[in-house]
Formats: C-alpha cells, structure tokens, sequence
C-alpha cells in the first residue's frame, strides 16, 4: 500500500492535479505544461518530477523532446480514481446545500 | 462515517450512478437546478442560457485567469417538476463526447431529499476519461480551480 500513499500525496497539491488534468487530454512536453502556469519552469519541473516518481505520469522520447503523459497503468483500475471523483461531487453538492440554506432563510 | 454523496461505477460499463442525500426540502433542492442565480452560485459558472422545460436546452460558460472562456451544453428531454430532468451533457471543444444524466428527486421527509443521478457516456473508456478527469480536477469545475491555483502561484 506503500506506494497508492504516494499516489495520493502526490496528487493532493492543486498545482498537480492541474498538470494531469491537462495531460488528460494529450501529452505535453514540459515546457508546454508550464506555459499553463505563472509559476517559474524549475517549480513546474520539480511537480513533473513527483509525480512521475510515483507513476501516475510517465516520459516518453519523441525525437528531440520529451513528452509526459498520464500513466494508464497506474490509473487503470476505477478504484484508484474514483474517491477523487466523488470527492470532487460531495464538494459540489455541500456547495448546492449551503446555497440553499440561506437562500431558505432569506424568503 | 457515513458518506454523504455515493458514487457506483462498476469495471467496464459506460455508465455511473451518483446518489446523494440533502438536508433540504424535495422543492429546494429541485429549485438549486431550475433558477439560474441559484446554478450559478452553487455550479461556479456563469448560466448563458436554462430553458427548464421540455425540448428546452441550456448552456453554461466558465472563464479562466487568461480570459479563456468554457462552455458547456446539452438539451433537456423530460422536465417533471420535483421528480425528474432527462438531459444531454457536453463539454465544448473537448474530446469527452455527449453523456446523458438522469436526475432525480425524491422525498425523504419534510426536510430531506434524495437526488439519484444516472449518466451514460458513449463508451466505458468516455466514462473513464471523465473519471480520471474528476480525479485530477472535477470536471465543470476544472477552469474554474484551475483559475484559482494559477492565481495564487504567480
């Protein structure tokens, strides 16, 4: 279980979960991830280079540069990712309550 | 503890099912999905247009720290007020495709309500990528965050 602790260390930071969130959709060398960020390319550098040590991103050589892309190994089984999921659902709903709570007081 | 929003998504369907129970009333939690002013403060999007009604559609848009506008859309197919919306989902310029949401509502007790939630995408790896997706971001959401983390680094 060692290394899923890893994984979700890792993906707790919100810079982090930015760069997969756009690998998600296509691979990117780093200097393209870090044109996302206003953060410097070293900082963008050294979140690659996390992630990519717990598998969740892997390198891949295409010609003279190097593309990262969302390991689907290490996100293959729906289990690993879908706390995140309805993580991400449970925040949305207790927004949907809180709205509406006050907005229940106020009529 | 018990969790309060359930999520069911078996290996290789294309399809999920997302519960959960509300400290609201049926009619309010209805109406946190029909008035646009109460969509936006709870979804964080701005509401182009919600035509709640059958044969309607809506259309909502994000925009990041750059400016960058997301849109999102879809057509509504059944609109039973308090008990249930039949609706298309899809995110603009993305690769995610269209996925169709079955909401509904259901009274628990005075105060309490149930909203059981069915979407089906057009294949289980469609269903997949969204779910990775959640996992990285939260998927409406992900401009949205992604606004806030680029503005706070800096």
């Amino acid at each position: 279980m060692e290394s899923r602790r890893d994984v979700f260390q890792a993906i707790a930071d919100p810079t982090r979960r930015a760069i997969l969130t756009l690998l998600a959709v296509q691979a990117l060398t780093p200097g393209a991830i870090a044109d996302n960020f206003k953060s410097s390319r070293q900082t963008i550098s050294k979140h690659i280079q996390i992630l990519t040590e717990c598998e969740l991103l892997k390198p891949e050589q295409n010609g003279r540069e190097i593309y990262y892309h969302i390991n689907a190994k290490q996100m293959n089984e729906v289990a690993d990712f879908i706390e995140p999921f309805r993580k991400m659902w449970d925040d949305r709903f207790n927004k949907l309550e809180a709205v509406m709570k006050r907005y229940q007081t106020k009529k | 503890m018990e969790q309060k929003t359930k999520i069911k998504a078996e290996d290789g369907k294309q399809e999920l099912l997302i519960s959960r129970e509300f400290d609201l009333p049926l009619e309010l939690l209805f109406k946190a999905y029909v008035e646009p002013g109460l969509v936006e403060q709870w979804m964080g999007t701005k509401v182009l247009k919600l035509e709640s009604k059958k044969h309607g559609s809506y259309r909502f848009e994000t925009t990041d720290a750059k400016g960058n506008k997301y849109g999102f859309n879809g057509a509504i197919h059944e609109f039973s007020p308090n008990r249930k919306i039949t609706r298309t989902f899809e995110m603009e310029n993305m690769p995610f495709g269209v996925q169709l949401e079955l909401l509904e509502f259901e009274r628990l007790t005075d105060d309490t309500s149930r909203l059981n939630m069915h979407v089906i995408y057009e294949s289980a790896a469609h269903r997949d990528q969204v779910l990775k997706i959640g996992m990285a971001q939260g998927i409406n959401m992900a401009h949205n965050r992604l606004q806030d983390i680029v503005s706070k680094l800096k």
